[in-house]
């Protein structure tokens, strides 16, 4: 068992303190020690962008970053994009264009794609499509979502 | 993933101290996107894990010099891709960021950790060579320079010596006009890892390079100085004599489940003539 070391983060604009193994990632830590389970854990490669998470203004794989890289940085997950209890536009657009389907790679597609908004206001297809090419969709829903990066981009930023 | 110690220097000092101490014994991490997954498969173990992005001499960044631009090694792709200097003077090393991984793996990986990493499809590699770069190396010993063609030994292997670790690395500013282009050919459109990549070069001098990976132990680098590959108008025979002698340094290995031999050397081969023309092309128009 490595020692256990103390961090301080923001998550989801939440001061927070508690202590991570070393050789804990940010991913484990997010769903196991602060129960934001909406951040999934799927390939551990860095290739499916299921734990996308955006850590210092920068989107990134967290089962890629050791929790203890995160220290006094600033974190949001798929939890934080939005009041609690409401969505983003972008989350809407996913519903209305009918982009889940079994839902699993979809927080790390809205991460992806809530970056891309951030980054270009409005993506051509060929732009969301490496926007979000970190993130694979095993039921193959690309038209839907990329469908929805683009109605969420012409409805504006909110 | 098995345990070890985190170490999080904030000298560089402490960090080469920390790296010599422990030596094979101990693993620099950057932007992990290598070294965490190869920490979770076993395929490396080490007690010390050295985090050197809390150093104040590593601090990420691209410099201008005196005839060089210095490229900080902890430098993630999204800031080289991005940076006007890099797209305007080595263009090449920009379109070979741009395309590692995917947006997020752009977001953590260094160029320091991708030369260091030494895998033969570093997509950064062939770039660096066909520029000249040298990769600027701080040990116990002090500092030294490192081109970079002597720097690759094989996959996962440099030339660093116990305790150094890499701090920059540098390119020279062609005093000749000189245009260059990255390619490389993935299973999948996308994020994958390159079968082939590939860069070259020509300058207004008729120097062509042609620097590749992913098609052996090591990226390679082949000059030909002798102005053919480089004329536009050269007689296609000509050239391909040329090329085939470059590619004959390629030797790719039989056991990669991403593609065999005999695709990677064809493969080699519509790339190097298409890059040597997207090069000319380029030199041509002033790009």
């Amino acid at each position: 068992m490595s020692d256990l070391i103390p961090i301080r983060v923001t998550v989801n604009g939440r001061a927070r303190a508690f202590d991570v193994a070393a050789h804990h990632t940010l991913l484990e830590v997010l769903r196991d020690d602060l129960q934001l389970t909406g951040t999934k854990e799927c390939c551990l490669v860095g290739e499916c962008g299921a734990c996308t998470v955006r850590l210092d203004g920068r989107i990134v794989d967290s089962c890629l970053v050791l929790a203890v890289e995160s220290d006094g940085g600033e974190v949001t997950t798929v939890e934080g994009l939005a009041p609690e209890g409401g969505l983003s536009r972008l989350q809407a657009a996913f519903l209305d264009e009918g982009a889940v389907q079994c839902g699993f790679c979809i927080p790390g597609q809205v991460m992806a794609a809530d970056d891309l908004l951030g980054r270009v206001a409005r993506p051509t297809v060929a732009e969301i499509h490496e926007g979000l090419a970190g993130n694979l969709c095993r039921c193959g829903c690309y038209e839907q979502i990329t469908a929805a990066v683009t109605a969420a981009a012409e409805a504006g930023p909110g | 993933m098995q345990t070890f110690t985190y170490a999080r220097p904030a000298t560089l000092a402490e960090a080469v101290a920390t790296l010599e101490a422990h030596g094979p014994d101990a693993r620099a991490l950057a932007g992990g996107t290598d070294l965490i997954i190869r920490l979770r498969d076993g395929s490396v173990s080490p007690s010390v894990v050295v985090d050197l992005k809390r150093i104040a001499e590593l601090r990420p960044g691209i410099r201008d010099g005196d005839g060089w631009l210095s490229i900080g090694a902890t430098t993630v792709m999204t800031d080289i891709a991005a940076d006007p200097r890099v797209a305007r003077q080595f263009r090449a090393l920009a379109e070979a960021a741009a395309v590692v991984g995917s947006v997020q793996i752009r977001n953590r990986a260094t160029l320091g950790g991708n030369v260091c990493n030494a895998s033969p499809a570093a997509d950064t590699a062939p770039a660096l060579l066909v520029y000249g770069a040298e990769v600027v190396a701080v040990g116990p010993g002090g500092s030294r320079r490192i081109p970079i063609g002597d720097f690759f030994v094989r996959s996962g292997e440099t030339t660093l010596a116990r305790g150094e670790l890499v701090t920059s690395i540098e390119l020279p500013v062609p005093a000749r006009r000189m245009s260059a282009v990255h390619l490389r050919r993935t299973r999948r459109r996308g994020h994958d890892l390159a079968s082939v990549t590939l860069c070259c070069g020509v300058d207004e001098a008729g120097v062509a390079r042609l620097a590749f990976g992913s098609v052996g132990p090591r990226p390679i680098l082949a000059v030909d100085a002798t102005g053919v590959l480089a004329d536009a108008g050269a007689p296609a025979e000509a050239k391909a004599e040329i090329l085939e002698r470059m590619y004959a340094e390629a030797s790719p290995s039989p056991r990669s489940m991403r593609a065999s031999p005999e695709y990677r050397r064809a493969m080699l081969r519509v790339l190097g003539g298409r890059a040597l023309r997207i090069a000319i092309d380029r030199l041509a128009a002033g790009e």
